[in-house]
């Protein structure tokens, strides 16, 4: 059995089929890449995986437990972290407390014990502190580490989201359109990111990405989607010269 | 200028970490611990009105700042705590015993009112608390066996293991006392796990439900205890007052409060208090002002509620952070002195942003 299995996804929003059968494996340790042209239903597949959306039928396993029908809270529990396709940061809060509130499934001691920063609550802190300090090393954070979210650039608010998600410890990593709004520097940055948390972390990676010298670099296998359904899935090269990817974008 | 070098993960969450911190605090102490023997006893009054009104605003400030959940009911969790304080004194309970009571029963009420209330948002939960303190303020007033309706209930006075503390001065030190305690916990709530909690809840809902944080439950944690926290400054008001009456917890006082934790600015401790001094020191303000106005204006109906409104108008303008806002500008003009740029403060704009899902 696969490391992720979707199966059979089928969600409709009225008259709308969202997702009209969508079924794709991804093996531990791969970058799997999904494209395809707006509307496609690239993101609801994330969402259904996260539990935003609860699907009509299908299933999506997760080393064998069905994350449909998990709570929507438990996703992260599950091992499972996302980014958005348009940033969800917390604005008002500093970067440095936005990668600590990616730990927050780990334990932080009671909440009497937080009231009067007793030994308990100030060991989890320390020891979520240890674990985020590693991650702006590892993101190049620093400098931005005590600055509100919300007089960040853009494309520091991508890395601290992405920071996030990885705060949560995740086997399973979601990113949608992490290359969007990226100069073309920033996006060679992200390549070598998401070859380390491949690699390094040991994180298995699911992304969107319309950027196809991106998708060609990072990804091993890559699914296309139009209109709710698969259109093709192999390797970069393979769906790129799909006939019924071809058509889906440019028309015919 | 002034450099924050950390050595250790734990300094840079000390409390007070510099020496001038330290000196102003300890200051601030002094002064306040010899405020009473100093001051005529009517300002003595005046400032233990308002540590209760800075303890009920903090009480807001936790739902409305930090969890983003907007209330204009909050006198109904202040009622429900000065007549439980008031019942359960009568009822021959020890000061100490009735005070938690009154906070728990005002958080139960909170649990009570928030788990409907978390399934709506923004306006309509704006409405759900005003109607729950419009009907909280008429139920006081026709419970009359209870309550003693209209004509009120005298509130009897605070004792603590045999000693009076119905005095100016022992009241007083009850009340800063409290509030220095209650400040102390949500500082350390509100830097930590829970406090993020709330903030992750109040800036995207999509993100927190990602994070593992279960939003509605969030929700209802800020509620009761934002309930508790009002329902203790109401028990507190109630030996303010010394007598109870239902129209003393009306819609004036929820907005009061309202302007308190706006005005303070929103997301922050010191702005509760900052704007509970600001919007408690007003009514007393305008009336020394009196004399010195025209006689068309002074006796002008409805001049107060103008002020706070003018006053209002005045910080969305001009200073949207609130006092907060104004005080760390200050702070960072002096830390930063020569370097100081006006843009550190300056908001990006937020070019996009996603609404379509909750």
């Amino acid at each position: 059995m696969s490391f992720l299995e979707v199966r059979d996804l089928a969600l409709a929003f009225g008259g709308v089929r969202a997702l009209d059968g969508v079924g794709f494996s991804v093996e531990r340790g791969q970058v799997f890449a999904i494209i395809g042209p707006n509307g496609a239903g690239k993101t609801t597949v994330l969402n259904v995986v996260t539990r935003v959306f609860a699907p009509a039928s299908g299933q999506v396993l997760l080393e064998g437990v069905d994350l449909v029908r998990m709570p929507r809270h438990a996703i992260a529990g599950a091992g499972v972290a996302r980014t958005f396709q348009n940033i969800e940061l917390f604005e008002g809060a500093t970067v440095l407390d936005n990668l600590l509130l990616g730990r927050h499934r780990f334990d932080h001691g009671g909440l009497l014990s937080q009231m009067v920063q007793g030994r308990r609550a100030r060991a989890c802190e320390d020891a979520s502190r240890e674990r985020v300090e590693a991650l702006i090393d590892f993101l190049d954070l620093a400098p931005h580490r005590n600055q509100r979210v919300a007089g960040l650039p853009y494309g520091v608010r991508k890395i601290v989201e992405l920071g996030r998600a990885l705060a949560t410890e995740p086997r399973l990593l979601l990113l949608d359109e992490p290359a969007s709004g990226l100069n073309p520097e920033e996006t060679r940055d992200l390549a070598f990111w998401i070859d380390d948390i491949r690699h390094d972390l040991g994180v298995t990676v699911v992304m969107i990405e319309h950027d196809m010298s991106l998708v060609s670099e990072v990804a091993d296998r890559v699914l296309a989607m139009n209109l709710g359904r698969a259109l093709a899935e192999g390797t970069p090269a393979e769906v790129q010269s799909h006939p019924d990817v071809v058509a889906a974008y440019l028309g015919g | 200028m002034r450099f924050a070098y950390d050595t250790s993960y734990r300094e840079s969450r000390r409390l007070l970490r510099f020496a001038s911190d330290r000196a102003a605090y300890a200051l601030l102490a002094v002064l306040l611990a010899a405020a009473p023997f100093v001051l005529p006893v009517f300002y003595v009054g005046e400032l233990t009105y308002l540590f209760i009104f800075a303890l009920a605003s903090l009480g807001l400030m936790v739902l409305t700042g930090y969890t983003g959940q907007v209330s204009l009911g909050h006198a109904a969790f202040l009622a429900i705590g000065a007549y439980a304080e008031a019942l359960l004194l009568n009822a021959g309970w020890p000061l100490p015993a009735s005070l938690a009571a009154a906070a728990a029963l005002s958080g139960a009420a909170g649990l009570a009112i928030g788990m409907p209330a978390i399934r709506v948002s923004g306006l309509y939960l704006a409405m759900v608390t005003l109607a729950f303190a419009i009907l909280l303020e008429h139920a006081v007033g026709h419970w009359s066996s209870l309550t003693g309706g209209f004509t009120g209930m005298a509130v009897p006075e605070p004792r603590l293991a045999g000693v009076s503390l119905g005095t100016p001065t022992g009241f007083y030190f009850l009340c800063l006392a409290l509030l220095a305690a209650v400040l102390l916990a949500l500082v350390n709530l509100m830097r930590g796990h829970l406090g993020r909690a709330f903030v992750g809840v109040r800036d995207s809902e999509a993100a927190a439900w990602g994070l593992g944080i279960r939003v509605p439950l969030v929700k209802v944690q800020a509620f009761v205890l934002s309930a508790a926290i009002t329902g203790l400054a109401g028990a507190l008001l109630a030996h303010q007052t010394k007598y109870l009456t239902p129209d003393g917890f009306g819609m004036m006082l929820s907005m009061q409060l309202v302007l308190a934790v706006v005005i303070g600015g929103l997301g922050s401790l010191r702005g509760a208090i900052l704007g509970a001094i600001l919007i408690g020191l007003l009514p007393s303000f305008i009336s020394h002002l009196k004399p010195f106005l025209p006689d068309r204006i002074a006796k002008q109906f409805g001049l107060e509620i103008f002020v706070f409104g003018a006053v209002l108008v005045g910080f969305v303008l001009f200073e949207p952070l609130g006092l907060n806002g104004r005080w760390q500008k200050l702070r960072a003009f002096f830390e930063t002195f020569p370097l100081y740029r006006r843009d550190t403060f300056r908001r990006g704009k937020a070019y996009m942003r996603s609404e379509r899902y909750k």
